[in-house]
């Protein structure tokens, strides 16, 4: 009787311990480049580190204003030994190479989890991953309801840089807005880098003065721009979060991120011991709509029941996975044939990565 | 700005010949005005402490916790003293960049552009000679570094010497000029094509690069650091070169009734010191980033001019200051991170540091118990 009982609790003992293991306390630290309130990149992700702070046996660490040199290698070490994260979330792109490849190879043991970086498996350490959202799904979104709304037929676009990432979400952009008017144009200006209020500003105001009445832009921060064109009494879709509260009219809708459903994700999997280094975790995630990696703000007072219509139906097509952006045939803004008819490119094509052109209806250049 | 200048109420003649004196004249000890160089600046950091303990528990945070924790990450530990030294290596070459011109009596402030210009050149030079020794690249970088950088402040004193433009403002215009080339070659003749979302130039193979000292943090950009200090305090104090630059920056009518050769001096020195920030655009590359891009743009300089202020342009009180203001810095994450402070706290910081060091400045000579002749 005695040995059963002790059978029994060393039975309970194992078992409680196991449960301990699978649901074990982890510690997160994020990394922002620029301030939490900043109404645009770094708020979204700070909006997802609070997001996922409040789940059980998560612990949170940030740090603000770190700048891509060796202060973030000095924050990710001293978030691993002082603070104790198994996890770390570099968000500002220029910290990958060199900085977190360097840590990263220095704490085998914690994982590096980097937004927007490519892994490369067998050049970069097994306990790096990165992840992504197809953000300019939502862009598109905010092209039809644009389109909507814009009387003057023409769009503004602000951007930071012609890289890649940023054609996306204008070329995007442009394609959704052309499906409510084909011959819509979306006059583009880049501004050099990726915050500079004082060009924004500018920018904003020479769009509006030659013509443009909806306003959008890919910065870090499109507060500036918003505060502009409400003051202006043009509309606006926002980028990064949401931006309504800046500009209560004019405010239709705008790309947001939902880092806290993918930090929830990430705490998940690490909750239930699962490593990058063994697979457990994939080096690469990405996701549009569908997977809750990108959300649309809620449709502002000036957007029309026949912009809400096309919007939903569009969102509808995107969370079903029927929709696809690139969708030959495509010209770019020179007349150039960049994706010929009947090829479609899905969102997870590389070839979309490395976008160099500006779609038919755009007003500007990548040069 | 600068402290000898008060004395020039003196007849002109009279500032030379105090220039002139060597200092080692008079014998007796001159303690009084020694103790004078200490008691204020212990005074500057004691009154800015208080003011920003004052403005920690205006934030909700106890100010006696707030500073341990700041130690504790700036000088602390093996590893906080290590972050603090990668942190002061830049900010001592940045700092050299205002504090020698300051004593020809110029303000510039163009450290952010040299050290940016500085780094470009390096990386051209070095991605040119990659197949080399690993210590010729080091070599070659350092050299084209320096090089680019003391040119682009010699531009400066070209504009002062030649044309009479405000030095302070062309500099501070070049910086931008600088970080607009970087950008251009960085996007065109000097990109990576696989660079897509963050344009860079080709990378410098791992194996040149600059590698930190055994299994510490720290690199050789703070050996250069302090070897460059010292000649520079060497140069300015010890040698007929220094005497001339003292000399224009004390008046500088009397250096041309003497007949100093106040163009070529000014144009040197201004190389010199924009090599100095030039040299740790180098390092940044060559031990940092492995490429050029535009994380080189990362305000060292401008806090290197803060830096030449608060050591009054003595180059080696560069180094002290260095120290110190990168241990403020290292230990601006703590506030963050361990009392939820906001990410600007370190900022705050750093600007009632500057106002009252400005403000000390006032002081000097106001006491009566710090004055040699008070007898």
């Amino acid at each position: 009787m005695i040995k059963l009982r002790l059978l029994f609790t060393t039975l309970l003992a194992i078992i409680s311990l196991a449960a301990a293991a699978a649901a074990k306390d982890i510690t997160m630290g994020f990394i922002y480049v620029g301030p939490k309130d900043d109404y645009g990149y770094n708020q979204a992700h700070a909006a997802g580190k609070e997001g996922v702070s409040k789940l059980p046996g998560v612990k949170t660490v940030e740090e603000a204003q770190v700048p891509e040199t060796v202060a973030v290698q000095e924050t990710m070490r001293n978030m691993i030994e002082i603070d104790g994260a198994t996890v770390l979330f570099p968000t500002s792109f220029g910290y990958f190479d060199p900085h977190i490849l360097k840590v990263a190879k220095q704490y085998p043991k914690v994982q590096f989890l980097h937004c927007g970086g490519l892994y490369t498996p067998g050049k970069h350490p097994a306990n790096v991953g990165s992840y992504f959202g197809y953000i300019d799904e939502a862009q598109y979104i905010c092209g039809i309801v644009a389109a909507h709304t814009s009387k003057t037929g023409k769009l503004g676009f602000i951007a930071a840089k012609p890289i890649p990432q940023v054609l996306r979400n204008i070329n995007s952009f442009t394609l959704g807005a052309r499906t409510v008017k084909p011959t819509i144009t979306v006059q583009v200006i880049f501004t050099g880098d990726w915050a500079m209020p004082v060009k924004e500003a500018e920018s904003a105001n020479s769009l509006i003065d030659q013509g443009v009445d909806v306003l959008t832009c890919h910065v870090d921060s499109p507060k500036v721009i918003v505060q502009t064109a409400e003051k202006r009494g043009i509309y606006s879709c926002g980028y990064h979060a949401n931006q309504s509260s800046v500009a209560p009219k004019g405010y239709l809708t705008g790309a947001e991120w939902d880092w806290t459903s993918v930090y929830s994700m990430y705490a998940k999997l690490l909750q239930e011991g699962k490593k990058l280094n063994d697979g457990g975790i994939p080096h690469l995630v990405r996701g549009g709509i569908k997977e809750g990696f990108v959300k649309v703000s809620p449709y502002g007072p000036a957007v029309s029941d026949a912009a809400k219509k096309d919007a939903d139906a569009a969102l509808a097509q995107f969370k079903n996975g029927t929709m696809v952006i690139y969708k030959g045939e495509i010209k770019d803004n020179t007349g150039k044939v960049v994706i010929p008819a009947g090829t479609e490119l899905k969102q997870q094509d590389p070839v979309l990565e490395q976008m160099n052109y500006l779609v038919e209806g755009v007003v500007g250049s990548v040069k | 700005m600068e402290p000898d200048a008060a004395e020039t109420f003196a007849p002109e003649i009279a500032a030379v010949t105090m220039a002139a004196s060597p200092p080692s004249r008079r014998r007796t000890f001159r303690w009084r005005s020694k103790l004078e160089a200490v008691v204020i600046p212990v005074g500057v950091i004691l009154v800015s402490m208080i003011l920003f303990g004052v403005f920690v528990a205006l934030q909700g945070a106890d100010p006696i916790a707030v500073f341990a924790s700041m130690k504790k990450a700036s000088f602390g530990t093996w590893f906080s003293i290590q972050n603090t030294l990668v942190r002061a290596a830049p900010l001592m070459l940045c700092a050299l960049c205002t504090a020698i011109p300051l004593r020809l009596g110029l303000v510039v402030i163009g450290n952010e552009g040299a050290l940016v210009i500085g780094g470009l050149c390096a990386t051209a030079a070095g991605l040119q000679c990659q197949n080399a020794s690993a210590s010729t690249v080091h070599i070659v970088m350092a050299a084209t570094g320096m090089l680019g950088g003391g040119l682009w402040i010699m531009l400066v004193g070209i504009l002062k010497q030649y044309r009479g433009v405000n030095e302070t403002i062309s500099s501070l215009l070049m910086n931008y000029v600088a970080i607009a080339v970087l950008n251009q070659a960085v996007n065109t003749w000097m990109k990576d094509p696989d660079s897509l979302n963050k344009p860079s130039s080709y990378p410098i193979p791992d194996e040149k690069m600059l590698q930190p000292f055994g299994d510490t943090q720290i690199h050789w950009g703070l050996v250069f650091g302090i070897i460059y200090c010292f000649c520079a305090w060497f140069l300015i104090h010890k040698t007929t070169f220094g005497f001339q630059v003292r000399t224009i920056g004390a008046n500088i009518r009397v250096a041309r009734l003497a007949g100093l050769a106040v163009g070529p001096v000014t144009l040197i020195t201004c190389f010199l010191a924009g090599a100095a920030p030039g040299l740790a655009g180098m390092v940044e590359v060559a031990a940092i980033h492995g490429r050029a891009n535009e994380s080189l743009n990362a305000w060292y300089g401008y806090t290197g001019i803060l830096v030449a202020f608060l050591a009054r342009q003595n180059a080696l009180a560069c180094i002290f200051v260095s120290v110190i203001l990168g241990g403020l810095l290292a230990s601006g994450g703590i506030l963050q991170r361990a009392h939820h402070l906001p990410d600007a706290t370190i900022v705050v910081f750093q600007g009632i540091v500057f106002l009252t060091i400005l403000f000390s400045e006032s002081l000097y000579g106001r006491f009566k118990f710090f004055r040699e002749d008070t007898a």
